[in-house]
């Protein structure tokens, strides 16, 4: 058997109650200090930053992670044995130099801490 | 903190020293202490690791162009970072048309792993010609408390833009203050990841927050400054 279907009767405005009002949506809100009051999610690799070179991201992440790795358990504690992560470094180098070429950043001519050179002691 | 104005011209930003030369322009100087509650080491190790962080939604990419280990067994590396160049809407109206959207950073840094020290240098290779900031920072074991690190900053501000260099500098120093309360955020956030720790409440938050307000006055009276020249102008 079909069944009937019956129009709601419209209840006219005059006769409404006072409705309640709705409490307000949650705030998604993604300012920082909210973020940094939340404890590390267990178990998740840490966001990484990405390379100037699309394409080198990838390799950038394999030689960080090597680096911080050396750098904490080796280099801090005045261990010389020698610097393991060079062939990932090589790689990582040789996607991002050409990037920085193909993006005509101007990175050359500047000496090493060349800018503060000659600034007085202050 | 101290908030010191220097007129000579000591900037020697690559890009824009022979300007400053020729035009004598002033350059803003400001130098300021800050205070980690962690070891020397720790904050080393969080210096390579400081990105991303909630306070860096402005860094977009981050790279090491050159690392070497000197014979003296200290480390020497040089970063690359890109960041958004955002230019308030008062300066809008003097940038050229297709100045880019984001800027180019390098940071040079030597780390002495026997002295415990840590030297940086941080300038910007984008941009210069409207604005130069360097920026130079030791880091170093507290005197008081050898279990903590003290970062000592200072920066250099200099713009060679003809009737707009001092509000362009006083932007610069405004930006730059937030910059180092953002600084010590991202780091305290990155230190209490490391140990395991939810960040609290700290002198350094509260120091940063004073900053914050000088920033904001400073910030106003670049506002002035530009409308004074905009003013100038049509008359």
């Amino acid at each position: 058997m079909a069944e009937r279907l019956t129009a709601q009767p419209i209840t006219p405005l005059r006769s409404r109650s006072v409705t309640q009002r709705r409490s307000p949506l949650p705030r998604l809100s993604s300012s920082p200090s909210r973020y940094a009051s939340l404890p590390p999610a267990a178990g998740l690799e840490p966001p990484t930053m990405n390379s100037v070179g699309e394409a080198c991201t990838d390799l950038k992440r394999d030689y960080d992670q090597c680096f911080n790795r050396w750098f904490a358990e080796k280099f801090l504690k005045g261990d010389r044995s020698g610097d393991p992560c060079g062939e990932t470094f090589r790689k990582y180098q040789r996607c991002v130099q050409k990037a920085i070429q193909e993006k005509d950043i101007p990175i050359d001519g500047v000496d090493f801490m060349g800018p503060n050179k000659d600034k007085p002691e202050s | 903190m101290q908030n010191m104005q220097l007129c000579t011209p000591l900037s020697r930003c690559p890009l824009c020293v022979v300007c400053c030369w020729r035009t004598g322009t002033m350059v803003k100087y400001f130098c300021c202490a800050g205070l980690l509650r962690s070891s020397w080491d720790q904050v080393c190790i969080a210096f390579w690791q400081r990105y991303p962080n909630p306070y860096s939604n402005h860094v977009l990419t981050e790279d090491i162009i050159f690392r070497e280990v000197t014979p003296t067994n200290c480390l020497k590396s040089r970063r690359l970072l890109t960041k958004t160049s955002r230019a308030p809407r008062w300066m809008e109206p003097y940038l050229p048309k297709q100045m880019a959207s984001s800027a180019y950073i390098i940071e040079d840094s030597i780390v002495d792993p026997q002295k415990k020290t840590m030297t940086t240098l941080t300038w910007n290779i984008s941009h210069a010609r409207l604005m130069c900031v360097e920026e130079r920072c030791e880091y170093q074991i507290n005197r008081d408390n050898g279990s903590w690190t003290e970062i000592r900053r200072e920066a250099w501000i200099s713009s060679n833009i003809y009737g707009l260099s001092r509000a362009i500098q006083e932007f610069g120093l405004a930006r730059f203050k937030t910059s180092v309360t953002k600084t010590m955020k991202g780091f305290e956030y990155v230190l209490s990841k490391m140990q395991g720790e939810t960040p609290s409440r700290s002198l350094a938050e509260t120091a940063t927050e004073r900053a914050r307000e000088t920033a904001l006055a400073a910030k106003e009276k670049a506002k002035d400054l530009a409308s004074q020249a905009q003013k100038k102008q049509y008359v």
